[in-house]
């Protein structure tokens, strides 16, 4: 087990190095920041004067180097719109950003679980079909979209909830709903094939001649085994959630690092973009590094295979 | 082909993705000759009209509405449907492309093009591909090529892993083992017999990247990242619309419905498809 976790810990450690350096490359050799920060119009000397002032007359190697060792001590260089560490400026929205994907995980997991659970155990009959036509419509409604609608129906006209900002528990509530119906649509599907799939096996006739209870069958015998491929696509989903939620915190003005991308695209503040990129492709590596462990705990299985 | 469509006739989820999809096709396809308003110019007297369908065939008539330059939004939504369709069907063409032939490369070659394609897909895929693409957006500028190149590559993994699995199993099978044993060429191999063999899950795939390309489009142009106006596009007439929300609804809810109810088809015909080309459901039913 400490080899294999020792394994899974170095191919982390690469790939956050992969995103560093595309992360680099892409910002740095498809455009020239210099020309960019300054206005249209800017002279050549200007330009140069500039490039020399943030390392760019430097070889592309040696201004790799330079990033690379910055951004190990966490330094992504100065915030052109902040005017300070760019790094410090995505860290003070990573709370927000956190409240909302949790939130939007634990309810999307929660509903997910009770309709996919329904879905399979009711197989053939009308609520199966509700939930998997629900689950279909969820699946192909893009969430900026979704936001949009819930803010027309629950904000603009029935006024019970505010139309986007930060602070309350009304302002999470549309959110991290949004969010979450992506996450529900996909589990309820996961969840009622793999259910479909386990109540077909020998052991789920077994459990159920034996004389067990109908819900002791379900929890230690169904749902257990049915949890693995949903730890795997909760994993998934979060990559997508991390996504996503560039475009729900827009629509929601919600003060979260997506948001804060979106402006520093529109600012061309690199440092930023860099930074907030970095942090989240960071936090999924890490949370798909946890997910790998997990599966040793959830599947007897897969631990004795390492 | 007859036992095609028999089987997609008998599955309802199937058929009317199917039936959906060709008509939402042949409205883009024909909307030049649908004798629509013109979706670039606006008429500043109907400007945010309710959609209202009295008079629905005389000139004037905006059965969705118009926006808040008094563009017909129905005429917006048919011309933005041809972008969406072609931007997204040749990013799916293209990480279809690319992805068939390094997966195909990764799974018969092994070795180490194997493990550094592979370890290529692990660090690609750490980041969040909508992340991703608004990287390379802002770093390239938005531009329809820009926008084309950038779902492509978010796409191209998922090929080359579903194709590189396939590989795997079919590099074993006994036609590869005797074209490889009469001195067929690497280069043969891969593309006269291996290539033939994983069209089928290539296209599956491209059926269900189609869905979540779709999206992601929408939502590039959404965050003003997509193709540029005036030209129509999803995205873009929801950021628009957005603005004006408490006053006009159909401004909004119509683009979004137009995106639901294409990935709607999309993902229903693929699914299907998946389970048409997949033997161990097919036989189960």
């Amino acid at each position: 087990m400490t080899g294999f976790i020792l394994r899974r810990l170095a191919e982390s450690l690469l790939a956050v190095w992969g995103v560093v350096t595309i992360v680099f490359f892409v910002t740095r050799v498809l455009g020239d920041p210099a020309a960019l920060l300054l206005p249209i119009g800017a002279s050549e000397a200007d330009i140069q004067a500039l490039r020399v002032q943030l390392g760019l007359d430097q070889s592309l190697i040696a201004q790799y180097g330079h990033f690379l060792v910055n951004v190990v001590q966490g330094d992504f260089g100065t915030s052109f719109q902040h005017g300070r560490g760019a790094m410090q400026v995505v860290l003070e929205r990573l709370p927000a950003t956190a409240e909302l994907a949790i939130s939007a995980i634990v309810i999307g997991l929660l509903i997910g679980a009770v309709a996919g659970s329904i879905a399979a155990l009711k197989r053939g009959k009308a609520i199966e079909l509700v939930v998997m036509a629900v689950a279909l419509l969820g699946q192909a409604t893009p969430v900026f979209w979704l936001g949009i609608m819930l803010i027309l129906f629950f904000a603009v006209n029935l006024g019970w909830l505010p139309t986007g900002g930060y602070g309350t528990l009304a302002h999470l509530v549309l959110p991290a709903f949004t969010l979450a119906v992506f996450v529900s649509a996909s589990i309820a599907r996961l969840l009622r094939s793999s259910m479909l799939e386990i109540l077909k096996e020998d052991y789920i006739r077994t459990a159920k001649a034996k004389g067990l209870l109908r819900h002791t069958v379900f929890f230690w015998h169904v749902a257990r085994n049915a949890l693995i491929p949903v730890v795997t696509m909760t994993a998934i989903l979060t990559g997508e959630l991390l996504g996503g939620s560039v475009v729900t915190e827009t629509v929601f003005s919600w003060p979260g690092i997506g948001r804060l991308i979106i402006q520093a695209i529109e600012a061309k503040d690199f440092p930023v973009i860099q930074a907030g990129i970095t942090l989240i492709a960071t936090i999924f590596v890490l949370i798909n590094f946890l997910v790998d462990l997990l599966y040793g705990v959830l599947d007897p299985r897969i631990r004795a295979n390492r | 082909m007859k036992h095609f469509f028999k089987d997609l006739t008998s599955s309802k989820a199937g058929l009317f993705g199917a039936v959906l999809l060709v008509i939402i096709v042949a409205l883009a396809l024909l909307a030049p000759m649908l004798h629509l308003p013109d979706p670039t110019r606006g008429d500043l007297r109907a400007r945010l009209a309710g959609p209202t369908w009295d008079g629905l065939f005389s000139p004037g008539a905006h059965p969705l509405g118009t926006d808040e330059v008094g563009r017909d939004i129905l005429s917006r939504l048919i011309f933005g449907s041809r972008m969406t369709l072609m931007v997204a069907c040749t990013a799916v063409v293209l990480g279809g492309i690319v992805g068939t032939i390094l997966g195909i490369l990764a799974g018969y070659k092994g070795g180490f093009v194997d493990k550094l394609l592979m370890r290529l897909v692990d660090i690609q895929l750490a980041i969040p591909l909508m992340l991703l693409a608004l990287l390379i957006v802002a770093a390239l500028g938005p531009s329809i090529q820009n926008v084309v190149l950038v779902l492509a590559l978010t796409s191209w993994i998922r090929y080359a892993r579903i194709i590189r699995a396939q590989v795997l199993s079919l590099r074993e099978r006994e036609f590869v083992q005797s074209a490889h044993a009469i001195g067929a060429s690497t280069l043969r191999i891969m593309f006269l017999h291996i290539l033939p063999n994983v069209m089928t899950p290539a296209l599956v795939v491209g059926t269900l990247e189609l869905a979540r390309i779709i999206i992601m489009d929408a939502a590039l142009s959404f965050l003003g990242l997509g193709v540029q106006p005036p030209t129509p596009s999803w995205g873009r007439m929801l950021a628009d619309g957005r603005v004006y929300l408490s006053s006009a609804w159909w401004a909004v809810t119509f683009p979004g419905l137009a995106i639901v109810l294409t990935v709607l088809s999309v993902n229903l015909f693929g699914d299907w498809l998946r389970d048409y080309f997949d033997p161990k459901t097919r036989s189960a039913k």
